[in-house]
């Protein structure tokens, strides 16, 4: 009875969350332009996404931005872990309290803020700022997770392996790097997926004739909907889709105890 | 030592130049008007008719839309929990899946549904129904905050849930607790920090959002985060924009310093 009641809730949630997705993917093979009937199947709001210059460029830039801004946040992040740990505890508290600034704010604020600053320096908006924008708000994404896997253990282990004859440099490369890699690995992944992801900040502080994937959509969305946003939807759903299974099996093969999926 | 302090100092001077002083001149613009000199009056402009009504809605819609998905994921994390491993982990793949697509093109599937020669409304007619305005409401918006942001909710409800030692359960009902007592005086009690992440993950959000009720709303429904929008893209006025930004600031702070009382672990909540 219990057990009923659970699967017939899970499905009706289930039902919330896809119902909406898999409107959008019939859609996208619709022939007619409605958003109701579906009159034939055809395979031309795909042809027209994919001839829309404008769509090809804003993936160029999503994709190039969100890999440099990961990137970027990434060695600043896992270096300011390894940093913070030479601290004293309460200079660290501060700095971690700072680092959840850009994670607990509203996109907005933070969008406008970054917005007012580069107003005030008169800093022309464009790639530059998109990207210094998005490094920004992935860093604590980093921290917060290569900052678990530093631990006693580790110092430890670097300092057996200096007693033992090895160079500082060799030491971090054998003993240090490799306890942080997942957390590195997993920081890089969540900072590419947010950059991916955003619109408020891109919106604020791009320029005016530079588009991501969001702010195009948003823009088009404003004018009218048409078809091949559906086309769009349908892509990013079936990329999300394999890259999370690629994960999945991934994380269930190295580490059978950590939760078999992402927390995103 | 491998810990050198040095290495922080790239995160030091992002976090300077990314967010203090972008911050600092939120503050500055929000309390000086166009000649530069101080004043209140971008503050207490959230006290005009228009701006306080788009606060109040904008607060009454959050507030509904987060006690919505309190609602329907605290049952959902709990049912996870006590389902198989496998299928567990299925399950949770299933509720992240949705927040790796782009959340206008989310928003946009409402709007699809919703419209006027939408599927809805044409399965609506199709039976023989008057057609009905769906889009351009405050219960479209509140749908549309709902779909977005429910699995922000589940998430860390669910990562609290599952971290409960089944052994205190076992000891509650030992010690002669009913169901019921077992559910309100242990289970919830443990499960709070989880709580208070998930309100702030959807309630700030939903509080700022300019998107869903532009999209949703059709521009007829104006929120604090709309009215906040439109004086940076539209009227180019930064110092009331700056002011309203700084009103606004205060909801966020207040759910920053329950999430910091309620939640210890300094954030991994929310990741």
């Amino acid at each position: 009875m219990k057990k009923t009641f659970g699967n017939i809730y899970i499905l009706i949630i289930m039902l919330f969350l896809y119902l909406p997705i898999m409107a959008l993917i019939v859609l996208s093979f619709n022939e007619a332009k409605s958003m109701a009937v579906f009159t034939g199947f055809s395979l031309k709001w795909y042809d027209e996404l994919f001839n829309s210059d404008l769509m090809i460029s804003a993936m160029f830039n999503t994709f190039t931005i969100a890999i440099v801004s990961a990137l970027i946040a990434t060695v600043v992040g896992t270096m300011a872990v390894i940093g913070m740990n030479a601290m004293k505890k309460k200079s660290q508290n501060a700095l971690m309290g700072f680092n959840n600034i850009p994670l607990l704010n509203a996109d907005i604020v933070t969008g406008i803020s970054l917005m007012l600053f580069m107003l005030i320096l008169q800093i022309p908006r464009g790639y530059g700022t998109i990207l210094f924008s998005h490094t920004t708000f992935c860093i604590p994404y980093v921290i917060l997770s290569v900052k678990p896997r530093v631990n006693k253990r580790t110092e430890s282990l670097y300092e057996a392996a200096l007693d033992l004859g090895a160079t500082g440099r060799y030491a971090f490369r054998k003993i240090v790097f490799p306890e942080l890699w997942p957390g590195i690995f997993s920081g890089f992944l969540l900072s590419f997926t947010m950059s991916v992801d955003d619109f408020i900040i891109t919106y604020f502080t791009r320029g005016a004739g530079i588009n991501t994937i969001s702010t195009l959509i948003y823009s088009q969305v404003k004018v009218g909907i048409r078809p091949s946003l559906f086309a769009l939807s349908t892509i990013i759903f079936v990329a999300a889709l394999v890259v999370l299974v690629i994960i999945n099996i991934r994380q269930s093969k190295t580490d059978k105890r950590n939760k078999m999926v992402f927390n995103l | 030592m491998i810990y050198k302090r040095r290495y922080a100092s790239p995160f030091i001077i992002w976090i300077i130049a990314g967010t203090v002083i972008p911050l600092a001149s939120i503050a500055y613009y929000g309390f000086t008007d166009r000649t530069g000199s101080f004043t209140f009056a971008n503050i207490l402009a959230m006290f005009q008719p228009d701006h306080f009504q788009a606060l109040g809605l904008s607060l009454l819609l959050s507030i509904i839309s987060t006690l919505i998905c309190l609602v329907l994921a605290f049952p959902m994390a709990m049912i996870l929990k006590d389902s198989k491993f496998g299928k567990q982990g299925f399950m949770i793949f299933v509720i992240i899946l949705p927040m790796w697509m782009n959340f206008l093109l989310r928003t946009m599937a409402w709007q699809v549904l919703l419209e006027r020669q939408g599927v809805i409304n044409s399965i609506i007619t199709s039976i023989g129904l008057p057609r009905q305005e769906l889009m351009n409401t405050p219960g479209a918006i509140v749908l549309g905050m709902v779909y977005d942001f429910l699995p922000f909710m589940i998430l860390p409800i669910y990562n609290t849930v599952s971290k409960i030692d089944k052994h205190i359960i076992e000891a509650a009902y030992d010690l002669g607790a009913t169901k019921r007592q077992t559910f309100t005086d242990v289970i919830i009690p443990m499960t709070v920090p989880g709580i208070v992440s998930g309100i702030t993950m959807v309630f700030i959000p939903a509080l700022t959002t300019f998107v869903i009720s532009n999209m949703l709303g059709g521009g007829k429904v104006n929120l604090i985060g709309n009215i906040i929008e439109q004086e940076f893209t539209v009227n180019s006025n930064w110092y009331l924009g700056s002011g309203l930004s700084l009103v606004m600031m205060v909801f966020i702070i207040i759910s920053m310093l329950l999430l910091q009382k309620f939640d210890k672990t300094g954030g991994e909540n929310l990741i």
